[in-house]
């Protein structure tokens, strides 16, 4: 990424003098000592003051776990369920059954690829009006069988294209909300990686919303804002900042309830101790959220969308 | 002509209108003496209009209508009574970017003397008690921030409280840009009041007319027990604009229109304007009556 450059570089030149023998560099020992303390201070100046876009950016890096890779780290005894019963099986969207520990869920996920050919099938996590209508099924599941849900978002945002619109793209999200918002289980909700409008909300949002320090939500994906309010695509970095959409934004909004912090430089860089937090953090929400009685769960979450909206 | 030319052809010819021009020709309707149809491009007089429902002599198009005279049209005269008129946005983002939207909302308070995009209010429609809607597209495109989304919610809450019909007519660019998450909520608040009113076996019937976009379509809109369509409106999820960026091909003829999504089973029908009052009266006999007539 261009904001990790003057970084990458430096670690480049000290490993290279790690390379040399310092027995035959006496003097190098210093220099490389220094170099070192200068890499660590860059490190976490870069990290540690990331700009809203350059979250943007590492939300989207290829090499971030996925929905997948939390699914297979954290669950045990995982049955994937497929399709809508109506048109197909949305690979964009993962629907299945799953254990944390010893707890017994449903789980939804957007799902990206890892290659460019798994991309392509999964549409590069931008679901279908199928995919969303796969999702409620299995939402209407959870609820007959009295299974919390447990839900990680990723996902550019719903597909936009000639087939989405002819099989009701914005009904299939709509009923996603209803549905969602009248389960009388619990709803967890995880930001892994992009939180893009309507097709991260059809499956985003319940009794919690989780997010990761760099995972974000938004609106639209600032390309989009750009391009509807600027009319220049161009200038997404520039209203990514605007749209108060990084993780701790969206708890100061009321929205988001907890921001689990990632691994200096994000959750690629180490990603098995962001899957131990990821484990603890979902955990400790289903254990807050479990001994509730479902009529009570689904007034609180009533109560909390209620509230959001700022108006005199 | 080769068999995949045909098809093309028959392709294009599907449905009546094209509709990607119309969102822009919405906006720019001209005040005056005489307005130029953007459909049949015929000059037509405004005295003419008004006696039409703003509906074309020529070729039917309808013209886009303020919120207000929306309600008009629909209830029993002199029935209305606004519900939460003084709701105003917040700028809770402070937002800049572009134009500043404190400026935006300002201008659109001016131009149309409404506090927001969307009035709503007790009224009768044919003696049925019901709680009616209408958005105004002219107030920064009927988009929905945090305004919308509180008056769309308490319509349904009083519709739930007062055991009224719900019957909403809906414009709208989609979700409000410059309230940023705040108006993506709106989308899971609305469908939840709208599942609560629904849960209570209330009826909901919903008016999509042009244009009907994104966050909106994509939740309270869609949610109604009958939906209606005002003819060639263009109603979707994403805009045509964007479908066309991304999938880099034009778009079939008549596109997202009303009737495209009568023929894909998304609607219940398509009620010229004329014809609305009475068929939503109809409507409510069914729904709020029962069985026995």
């Amino acid at each position: 990424m261009e904001f990790e450059r003057p970084l990458v570089e430096l670690e480049e030149k000290l490993a290279e003098l790690r390379r040399l023998d310092v027995a035959e560099h006496p003097d190098l020992a210093a220099e490389i000592e220094a170099l070192a303390a200068e890499v660590a201070t860059l490190h976490a100046e870069v990290y540690q003051n990331l700009t809203p876009w350059q979250r943007v950016q590492i939300s989207r890096h290829p090499d971030r776990p996925k929905t997948d890779d939390y699914i297979a780290a954290l669950f045990d005894d995982v049955v994937q369920l497929h399709g809508d019963r109506t048109f197909g099986d949305d690979e964009a969207i993962f629907a299945g059954l799953g254990t944390l520990g010893t707890q017994r869920v449903v789980l939804l996920g957007h799902r990206k690829g890892r290659s460019t050919k798994e991309n392509i099938r999964r549409n590069f996590g931008s679901p279908q009006a199928e995919g969303f209508r796969k999702a409620r099924r299995v939402m209407q599941l959870a609820d007959k069988f009295r299974l919390p849900i447990v839900s990680f978002l990723d996902t550019p945002g719903a597909h936009p294209g000639i087939e989405a619109e002819e099989r009701g793209q914005a009904w299939a999200i709509a009923e996603n909300l209803a549905t969602l918002s009248a389960l009388r289980v619990p709803v967890v909700a995880v930001g892994i990686g992009e939180g893009g409008s309507g097709g991260a909300l059809a499956i985003g949002f319940g009794d919690r919303l989780i997010m990761l320090e760099n995972a974000y939500y938004s609106i639209s994906t600032p390309e989009a804002c750009a391009s509807i309010l600027l009319k220049d695509a161009s200038k997404a970095c520039d209203v990514a900042g605007c749209l108060k959409l990084t993780a701790r934004d969206l708890v100061e909004l009321g929205i988001a309830d907890e921001v689990v912090p990632e691994p200096l430089g994000g959750a690629h860089r180490d990603p098995q101790p962001m899957f131990e937090a990821v484990a603890n953090a979902v955990s400790r929400a289903l254990g807050q959220l479990g001994g509730r009685d479902g009529e009570a769960l689904a007034e609180a979450r009533y109560e909390r969308l209620r509230r959001i909206g700022e108006y005199s | 002509m080769s068999i995949t030319d045909w098809f093309k052809a028959r392709e294009s010819k599907r449905y009546t209108e094209t509709s990607t021009d119309r969102t822009k020709a919405a906006t720019d309707v001209p005040d005056g003496v005489w307005q130029k149809c953007p459909s049949c491009k015929a000059i037509v007089y405004q005295g003419e209009l008004d006696a039409n429902f703003q509906v074309c002599g020529k070729c039917s198009h309808h013209f886009d209508i303020p919120g207000p005279a929306r309600i008009a049209l629909l209830v029993d005269e002199g029935s209305f009574e606004e519900t939460d008129a003084h709701l105003r946005s917040a700028d809770p983002l402070k937002w800049q970017a572009g134009k500043s939207y404190a400026d935006a909302l300002e201008r659109a308070r001016d131009k149309t003397g409404l506090d927001e995009a969307a009035l709503t209010g007790r009224a009768t429609i044919g003696g049925h008690p019901v709680v009616i809607g209408a958005m105004d597209f002219r107030f920064i495109g009927a988009s929905m921030g945090s305004v919308v989304g509180e008056k769309v919610t308490r319509a349904f809450e009083l519709g739930l409280a007062e055991r009224r019909a719900v019957v909403l007519a809906i414009a709208s660019g989609g979700a409000r840009m410059q309230e940023g998450m705040l108006s993506l909520m709106q989308m899971a608040k609305t469908s939840a009041a709208a599942q609560r009113f629904a849960e209570a076996g209330l009826p909901y019937i919903s008016i999509l007319t042009n244009p009907t976009l994104g966050g909106v379509t994509a939740s309270f809109a869609t949610l109604a027990d009958i939906i209606l369509a005002e003819p060639g409106a263009l109603v979707g999820f994403t805009g045509p604009r964007v479908i066309e960026q991304t999938i880099r091909q034009s778009l079939p003829k008549g596109f997202q229109t009303s009737e495209f999504l009568l023929e894909h089973g998304m609607v219940d029908e398509v009620v010229p304007r004329d014809e609305l009052a009475e068929r939503v009266r109809l409507l409510l006999d069914y729904v709020t009556a029962g069985g026995e007539r």
